[in-house]
This record gives C-alpha cells, structure tokens and sequence, in this order.
C-alpha cells in the first residue's frame, strides 16, 4: 500500500474529496463504458467488408433531434457534478476554526520547511508533529501557508488536498487527522534544483504524545561549550542556522534546536543517524546535489566535533 | 520559338545552393507550410530524446543517469519544444499549406507577412536552442533554461536564476509569439477575403472553420503571452517589480498572464486536430460530416467558453471559493461542445463503408484517446480532485492524453492523408500501418500507466523518487512505453523519406475525396489553380463525381 495514496484518506478533507471523486469517477466509467461501446461498435460494425464495393452509402447530413438528445444530456451531467463540486469546495474552504484548533505558520524554503508554532511558542523544520483530532471533540490544525522564495506546495495527500505556498501571498489550509501514525507526502510545485528532495513527514501523535513534545521542544538548548559548538559558532554556520540560547541565530537555515529530535535531515533526504550527519556535513551535495547548504571545506577533526556538538542538540 | 521551349523543359536541377535561396526567399503559402512542418519535425526528434532522457532518469528509484540541474533543463525544454516548436509549427505550417488550397485561393492574404511569421517562428527555436551555449555567455556552457515550461515566477527573477538561460527562453517565446500572431492574422484575412465564388461562410470545409477559431484564439492568447514575456524582461533587466515578490511583486499575476495563454493555447492545439479528424473521418467513412452546423456552433462555443477557464490551472493557489466554484462550472461546460464533436464525428461513421487506410486508423486511435483525455479532463475540472491531482503525474498523464493521444494522432493521420498532395506519391502502407500499431501501444504503456502514480502521490517534475512509494513498477512500465513510440516515430520518419524517393504515384486524388485541394495537380502548381474554381456545396467533388446527386440539393 503506498503510503501517499490520496484513496486511503484519514482526516475530513481528504475524506471529502475522497467521497467526491467516487462520485466523479463513477459518472466518468459509465459515460466511459457507453461511448466507447458505442465507438467500438460503429468501428467494427461499419467497416467497408469487400475491397470491391465501390458504391457510396447513404448520404445523412444531421439530424436535430439526436443532436439535442447528445447535448442536454451532458449538460445535465455537468450541472449534477458542479453542484456537488460547489458543495465540497465550500465545505472545505469556508469551514469555521473551532477553538482547539492548532495553530502553525509553515515558511516553504527552498527546499525545505519551517513550522512556526506561534502560540506554542516552538520553531522546528521539516517535521511537523500535530495532535490527533478526536470527532467528538475536534482539534484541526490550520497551517498558514508563507514562502520565503520561489513557489512551493504542502502536499500529504492521506491528510487532505495541496495548497500553494507562494510569496507575497498567504494560504490556509486544515486538516483533523483521525488516525496516529506518520503521514509523508513532498512539495509539488516546482521550487528549484531540490524540488525532488523536498519531502514532507507529518506525524499524528496522541495527545499526551503530542503534549510531551511540545514540552520538550520548548526547552532551551543545552549550552556545554564544547569544541565542536565553538568550532560551529566561529564559522559560517551561525550565518543560516539557529541553536536557540546560544550565538547561532541565522533564520536562512533549518532551527537547529532540537535536531536531534527529528527522524531525518535535509528534509527528509537522509534518516539522521551518525554517518548521514556526518556526511551531510562535510559534503551536502553528496546527498541532495544542489541544496543551497555549503560544503564548508572543514577538516576531519572538525566535522567530528561539530556532529559531536549536533548530537547533543535533544 | 520551338528551340527555346525545348531549353526552357530541359533545364537541369539548378545548383543547391540557387534552391537553397529560392526556399529562404519563398513567400509561397505551399512552400512555407512545408518549412513549418520539417522544422517541427526536426523538433519532435529533438524534445522526444529529450523526454527520453528524463524516461531514463525515473525507470528506478534514485536513479543517477542524470543530475538534478541537468533533469530540470530536460522537462523545461521537452515542454517548451513541444508546445511551441513542434505543436504550434505543425498546426500553423498544416493550415497555411491547406487553408488557401481548401477555399480556391492562390496564396494567403499577406504572403511577405507569412514568410516573416515563419522566419520569426524559426529564429524562437534557435534562440531556445542557442540558450545551451549561451545561457552562461559560452563559459561553462549547458546551462538551457530550468524554469519549468510555465517559468512560474519568482523562479525566472535574477535572483533564483542566473545567467541568461531564462532570457533565451523569454525571447524564444517573445519572438516565436509574434510569428504565431502574424500567421494567425493572416489566417482570418485569407479566411474571410479569398474566397473563390459560391464559398459562403456556411459552406467552407470544416477544416476551414476550425482554423479561422484557431487563428482568432491564437491572436487572444498569445498577446497577453507576448506581454508577459516583456514584462519579465522589464523586471529581469530594467528594474520592474511586476513579479519580483522580493520588491513587493505578485506570483500569482505571472499565473494569471501565463494561463490566460496557456489554456486557450490547449484549443489552438486541438481545434486543428478537430479539423483534421473533421475532413478526414467523412472521406474514409464515405458520408458527409453529420450536423455540420453544429459542428461549427460547437467550435465557436470551444473558442469563446475557452477563452474563461484559465484559472483551473491554479486552483491550489488559494483562489476563493468562489473564484474556484467558477472555473469549475466554465471548465465543465467545455465538456459540452467537444462531446457534441465525438458523438458528430461518430454519427458520420455510423452507417459508413469506413476504410482502415492510415490516415482514418490514427483517427480511429484518436477518438478512443480523446475520449479518455476529455473525461480525465473532467475529473481534474472538479477542484477538490485538482487539490489532490493538480501537478501531480496524473495531469501530467492526462495533458499528454489530449497532445499525444489526441493531436499527435490525427497530426499524423494528417500527414498520411495529405502527403500524396504535397508530394505527389503516395506513404507507404505496411509502414504506415507499422508506425500506428507501434505508436499505438507505446502510448498506451505510457500514458494510461502514468495515471497511477500520480493517484498515489508522485509530483511532476522531480527528478528521481523515494522507493517504498509504490510508484517503481509504474515508472517502469512508462519508461518502457517509450521504447515502441521512438520505434513508431523511426518507421515515421524513414517512412516519409522512403516513400517521397520510392513511393507510387499518387495522382490528383487517391483518397476518393470531396475537398477543393483534391481537384488540383500534385503537388499543386505554384499558383494552386489554373482556374478559379465556383463551388456550390461543401462538398464541391462530390458534386462533380455525383451530377445525379449534388450536396447542393440538400444543404
């Protein structure tokens, strides 16, 4: 089973869309079914069967009853699928917040995301944790949608549609997941040489679950001055990247408060073990060729200290 | 006075590079019409190798034949070659070769107008092409543009790309825009002025109609194309903020200006391939077209509802509801008249002596695939399924649907109908055939596969993919496909080469057909007619190979 099946929906927009699109698709096979009897039939049925039969059939030059017939009955068509259209539209796009709805501003970078949790007061990247929505008592989370660049798309299909992130232009969208689990999905629109690499992981925790985290990525940094934080705190590194409570206050970079709390990095390219960290640190390109990370040109010595350092980042 | 005439036949073939000048120089309608359609043809082999590439690229997951960057120039100039240097030459070199022979006129309108136009056209694909040396001023050259074929800003501001390579692309659109404009002119002068007597409006060839709507919608939606290539320019180099989101620009108005071309540029593909299908199904069906004014009506109906449904193409851009409950009901209604087609063109066959030659096997290919396209097509017109579908490789499957299933086929169904005109011999037919059953099914392993990843998930224009998606079998059997429609464009092409040096010949009128064109010698004299002809019918052959039973009585 694909993971990213828009047919597998666990939250209310995709399930609308979902609903609607058996409705679509059904009107389609059997306008589908009916047409191409008809086409297949007059395709076989009426070819010329002796080479030697040079007479002309005859002549039929239109008739306006079959012609009406073929088009007021697709009109009719269309006027049922709009209507239902209309109704999912306004569903989805004109739904009121209700009061435990959660709250995150996402940033599209080019190629990766930011999670803004304003009232949680929390930044984190890549990784975005929400809490499982319960019907009874709803807790949706609405993204405002905000590109620092070019042109993105936050698309989780199990989780609903795709909604644009484009400059200068801020989106909504919601979704209420319904089931815990880890929910993955990339940006589709194109952003950039990365555009590939610019996956998207959400994950559906249960409330306490969920509570845990925001508790614990509201913990400042630990600050224990080892070599490798001042190696990272006198080079470039602080340029891009944020460790919250220490020097490191760039914004162009993944916030790196927490690092060691997520599952992967460079947004989703590389499961965040000790190699891949490593790596990604002496060599980006080996691992995402184009990314806007440089590689710094630090020697071995320093690479280990700074992974050191990120590994202790919790 | 004898002697002289004797010099004058036996003229040996002037030197190559005198022919050469004469074709440069040629203001013939009949001569640019070819120019349009080889320089297209050299164009489909170029933007198929290119599509072949990235084919390569996606037949496994993390596949490493090519680098992102190189990937990314691939599907911005595999869609930039498609639509404007093989799509748009092909309809526009097929209607300037046909339109005047088809009304009994000797040239178009504007004939210096036309070479120009072509010679605009051309020099669009040499600056898209030049872009692969010239996008980084010759140093470090393979740099061709990486926007996307719609170049959504602020991707194409100075900031995110670099060098020249989106300047190539502005002007090779900039440039083949004003040729497309300038032919689509002269389309609708030659079309409403040049006339031969008797040739009402009401009874041109349906051909006829479709490329005056075609020419009438090209003028629409190329402009605000043309303007907003010029605007990017201003932007790129003289300090203008139109889309530069960095200096208070907007995004989403480069959408608006790009799809208001865009999507009518999908009906100024496709009503010649309605065209084409239009003259050639009654011909190899032996009947009339059914509901011939219908047919026109309904093509008027695609030209101006086309005209107010760009916006489907951003309906994850955060438009309102409203705004989206529109384009869904406009984009809908499209379905409408271009059912009225299908069910037209299926009426004409219904009762027919149909005869399977090549060119009515790519038509009858061409209804199945239209059909399919037009109902994807509706499923992607619901917004709520475009939030899910948009840009995702189900559009991608369902845009090559319309363009490779449905104008690709009866474009080659054209060329197989109207090659002994233009040649003088006729295609061959076993390879005819050949090329269609390989065609065929490399279209179906592509295209009809391509649906699926895009249902579970898989965005366009990603240069390889995660494995675990469920998308790797997929990809496989679409990388596969390709295999069969580069061996069908093969047989194509060695096909028109062999048949023009060995085919038999074809004389005035091999297909038995009804049409003007078919009453003059092939290939056609420089001037078309000796004499212009008087129609009285739609069907001016038929009534001359009918005295008994002229179209006229009944029309």
């Amino acid at each position: 089973m694909s993971p990213t099946n828009m047919f597998a929906p666990v939250s209310t927009p995709a399930e609308s869309i979902f609903g609607l699109s058996l409705f679509v698709l059904a009107t389609m096979a059997m306008i589908f079914v009916v047409v191409f009897a008809l086409l297949a039939y007059v395709v076989i049925r009426f070819r010329n069967k002796s080479r030697d039969d040079r007479s002309e059939p005859a002549q039929v030059y239109g008739s306006t009853q079959v012609e009406l017939a073929w088009t007021v009955i697709p009109v009719l068509i269309v006027l049922a699928l709009f209507l239902a259209s209309a109704r999912v539209i306004a569903s989805i796009q004109n739904s009121a917040r209700p009061a435990g709805a959660l709250e995150v501003v996402v940033t599209g970078h080019q190629y990766w995301w930011e999670y803004r949790y304003t009232s949680l007061n929390i930044v984190t990247a890549n990784e975005l944790h929400v809490p499982v929505s319960d019907p009874a008592h709803p807790t949706p989370t609405f993204l405002t949608l905000l590109s620092a660049d070019t042109d993105h798309s936050f698309w989780v299909p199990r989780l609903g549609g795709k909604t644009d992130l484009i400059p200068n232009h801020p989106n909504q969208m919601w979704f209420d997941p319904r089931e815990t689990g880890l929910f993955l999905g990339q940006c589709a629109q194109y952003c950039g040489t990365q555009h590939a690499k610019m996956l998207l992981r959400v994950y559906v925790d249960r409330r306490e679950e969920f509570d845990r985290w925001v508790h614990q990525q509201q913990q400042p940094a630990q600050n224990g001055s080892t070599p490798g934080q001042r190696i990272f705190e006198t080079t470039a590194c602080v340029n891009c990247h944020t460790i919250s409570g220490t020097t490191a206050t760039g914004r162009f970079g993944p916030d790196l408060t927490h690092l060691m709390s997520r599952e992967t990095i460079a947004a989703g390219a590389a499961a965040n073990t000790h190699e891949m960290l490593r790596l990604w640190i002496k060599n980006p390109d080996a691992i995402k060729p184009g990314s806007k990370m440089p590689a710094m040109g630090l020697s071995d010595r320093d690479v280990d200290a700074i992974t050191a350092y990120l590994e202790t980042l919790r | 006075m004898s002697t002289k005439t004797i010099v004058l036949t036996e003229v040996p073939a002037r030197p190559f590079p005198l022919r050469l000048h004469e074709w440069v120089t040629t203001v013939d309608h009949k001569r640019l019409g070819i120019l349009y359609v080889l320089y297209a043809l050299v164009f489909l082999l170029v933007g198929g190798v290119e599509a072949t590439i990235m084919r390569v690229q996606l037949i496994r997951p993390h596949n490493d034949f090519v680098s992102p960057q190189a990937f990314n120039r691939m599907f911005t100039m595999h869609g930039t070659t498609m639509i404007f240097f093989v799509a748009m030459p092909l309809v526009l070199g097929f209607g300037n070769y046909l339109v005047p022979l088809m009304i009994g006129a000797r040239d178009m309108a504007f004939p210096r107008l036309n070479a120009f136009s072509f010679w605009m056209t051309a020099l669009g694909g040499l600056f898209l092409y030049f872009s692969f040396l010239g996008g980084d001023g010759l140093y470090g050259a393979g740099s061709a543009p990486d926007v996307g074929w719609f170049a959504y800003a602020p991707l194409t501001a100075k900031t995110f790309s670099v060098g020249h390579s989106t300047d190539f692309w502005t002007l090779s659109l900039l440039s083949s825009g004003i040729g497309s404009i300038g032919t689509a002119i002269n389309l609708i002068a030659t079309i409403l002025c040049m006339r031969c007597p008797g040739m009402t409006l009401g009874k041109m060839p349906l051909l006829v109609w479709l490329n005056l709507v075609m020419a009438g919608l090209v003028i629409l939606a190329v402009s605000p194309l043309s303007a907003a290539q010029l605007m990017l320019l201003v932007d790129r180099y003289l300090g203008g903020h139109f889309f530069d989101t960095q200096a208070g620009g907007s995004a989403v108005i480069w959408m608006h200006f790009f799809w208001i071309f865009g999507h009518p540029e999908v009906y100024v593909l496709v009503l010649p391939a309605f065209a084409f299908a239009s003259e050639i199904i009654p011909v190899f069906s032996r009947k009339a077209i059914f509901g011939y004014p219908v047919m026109v009506l309904a093509t008027i109906a695609i030209g101006f509802i086309g005209m107010s449904v760009w916006a489907h193409h951003m309906f994850t851009v955060g438009m309102s509801a409203g705004a989206n409950t529109f384009f869904v009901l406009s984009t809908m209604a499209i379905a409408v008249p271009t059912g009225i087609k299908i069910f037209n063109w299926l009426a004409t066959m219904w009762g027919g002596k149909i005869r399977y030659a090549t060119p009515m096997l790519f038509c009858a290919g061409f209804l199945f695939q239209f059909l399919i396209a037009g109902l994807t097509g509706v499923t992607l017109a619901v917004a709520p399924l475009d939030w899910q579908l948009g840009n995702s490789y189900y559009v991608v499957a369902h845009f090559h649907y319309v363009i490779v299933g449905g104008i690709l086929f009866t474009i080659f169904a054209a060329f197989y109908y109207w090659y002994p005109k233009v040649t003088g011999k006729m295609c061959d037919e076993t390879l005819g055939k050949l090329h269609f059953w390989l065609f065929l099914i490399g279209f179906h392993l592509t295209f009809d596969f391509m649906h699926i990843p895009g249902i579970l998930g898989m965005p366009r224009r990603i240069y390889t993919y995660e494995p675990g998606r469920g998308w790797d079998i997929w990809n496989l059997i679409v990388s596969v496909g390709v295999i069969f429609q580069a061996a069908g464009v093969l047989v194509f092409a060695g096909n028109l080469l062999w048949s023009y040096f060995r085919g038999r010949n074809a004389g005035n009128d091999p297909w038995d057909a009804w049409t003007l064109e078919w009453s003059t010698s092939s290939p056609p004299a420089a001037y078309n007619y000796a004499v212009i002809p008087t129609v009285r019918s739609r069907r001016p052959l038929w009534d001359l190979k009918h005295p008994d039973d002229p179209d006229w009585r009944y029309e």
